[in-house]
């Protein structure tokens, strides 16, 4: 009866944010057969630790399973340089907001209609960076939530997303710039 | 306010996440400095593109349901009466029979001994043939089975199925040989077990033969920079011919 009872559960709490957990993954480790062992993993331990979860929301629980199974599948299978730690303290958030955005060429932000663009920009960003765009613009997580799958203080999610966000446009630039005289 | 207090806050304005008195100090700012406001459409380009344009992936089917087959069986289950999974009886059956050839193989005459590797093959086989000792995670799907190895074992065997070819793959589980971990593969012809070990190379070239030893016959070989044992009580001839399709090239994706 219990069994039956946890086997229901799951479906109720967490099968709902299957799709969140196969983008996640999917953008982390940018292979679809990958993501879906990954997000298989997860699944299955999250069932086992179901018990765990108590009250808070399903979807940052879930996720924080699935991140860090992601984060244990990149670490055997892709340069450590990949996954490294960043240093939040060694970045500047007033320099990344202030710095470029008022140079940015109108017309080159606007050129981020295009789909193939922004998946490339996106894909190339590091995984940090990479993980805290997936959540917050595609999954459209509150910085809150993120903090808790991140493990990390919220200031810190605010910062990385700058930097992203910095990174993102400096790429675009850079992109727009190498492709020639395309405007 | 200054430009860069303004712009440090624009991020959290975009996202709702400013209290109001503060909002409103920014919006001041922002209506007096073209600059800022330059800044905050970008920020807000940008962000709608991402949300409009990158792709936001969606599970596939088949991965929802490897995802309930594996709540199925990992769930412990009361056995609904009259109906049985494989592993109910087919295995069951499987592993009597072993288990009993063992036995008597065991007492049988003594046969030309083995190599000391291939020993311990056909050791990890008789007790990997043991009540509840075979699988650790019982799935005949290389998708499930795969990844189990993730994260346990420091390498990634090979996974795949070759039911079509008379030898299904029954699930996995964890073992040690030479005193190494070691993925253990569980295959299975007719009644009998196969059992399939892959760890770390040891550069042997070619298909290594034992036996039969007591009854089986135990092959190895490196692929890939991974060492291979097979070894199983079927037909020596069987048991090479499976032997040549796990090292026969993995159909293209
Ligand atoms: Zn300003």
């Amino acid at each position: 009866m219990r069994d039956g009872d946890q086997t229901r559960r799951f479906e109720q709490l967490v099968l709902p944010h299957l799709d969140a957990a196969y983008n996640l993954a999917r953008w982390l480790t940018r292979n679809p057969e990958d993501a879906e062992d990954v997000v298989q993993e997860a699944a299955l331990r999250a069932f086992r630790y179901l018990a765990g979860l108590r009250g808070e929301s399903a979807r940052p629980w879930f996720l924080t399973i699935v991140r860090q199974t992601c984060y244990t599948w990149l670490r055997n299978n892709r340069p450590p340089a990949e996954v490294r730690i960043l240093d939040d303290d060694g970045f500047d958030l007033v320099a990344a907001t202030a710095g470029d955005g008022g140079d940015t060429p109108e017309a080159q932000v606007s050129r981020i209609e295009d789909r193939t663009l922004v998946n490339r920009l996106l894909a190339g960003l590091p995984v940090p960076l990479r993980e805290v765009i997936v959540l917050r613009e595609l999954e459209e997580l509150a910085y809150r939530e993120i903090a808790e799958i991140l493990a990390v203080p919220i200031g810190t999610v605010m910062s990385r997303l700058s930097r992203a966000r910095a990174r993102l446009r400096a790429d675009l630039v850079r992109d727009l710039g190498d492709a020639g005289h395309g405007l | 306010m200054d430009c860069d207090h303004a712009r440090s806050q624009l991020p959290l304005r975009l996202d709702g996440a400013l209290a109001p008195e503060a909002a409103a100090a920014l919006d001041d700012h922002l209506a007096r400095c073209p600059s800022c406001r330059r800044a905050c459409q970008d920020l807000q380009t940008l962000s709608a593109a991402l949300r409009g344009h990158a792709d936001r992936f969606t599970a596939p089917t088949a991965l929802r349901s490897r995802v309930l087959a594996d709540l199925a069986a990992a769930a412990p289950r009361r056995r609904p009466a009259g109906i049985g999974r494989w592993s109910d009886f087919g295995l069951g059956a499987a592993l009597a029979a072993s288990v009993m050839l063992a036995v008597n193989l065991t007492l049988a005459p003594s046969r030309p001994p083995a190599g000391p590797m291939a020993d311990q093959v056909i050791s990890a086989h008789i007790r990997s043939l043991m009540e509840g000792h075979l699988i650790d995670i019982a799935s005949a799907d290389r998708h499930t089975v795969k990844p189990w190895f993730n994260g346990r074992l420091d390498l990634a065997p090979p996974v795949r199925d070759f039911e079509a070819q008379g030898f299904p793959l029954v699930g996995g589980r964890l073992d040690v040989l030479g005193q190494r971990p070691v993925a253990a593969l569980v295959y299975r012809r007719r009644l009998h077990v196969i059992n399939l070990f892959v760890g770390p190379g040891d550069g042997t070239a070619g298909l290594d033969e034992t036996g039969p030893v007591r009854g089986y016959t135990v092959l190895h070989w490196n692929d890939g920079g991974l060492a291979c044992w097979l070894v199983s009580d079927v037909e020596r001839a069987e048991l090479i011919a499976f032997a040549r399709l796990l090292r026969s090239p993995p159909p293209a994706q």
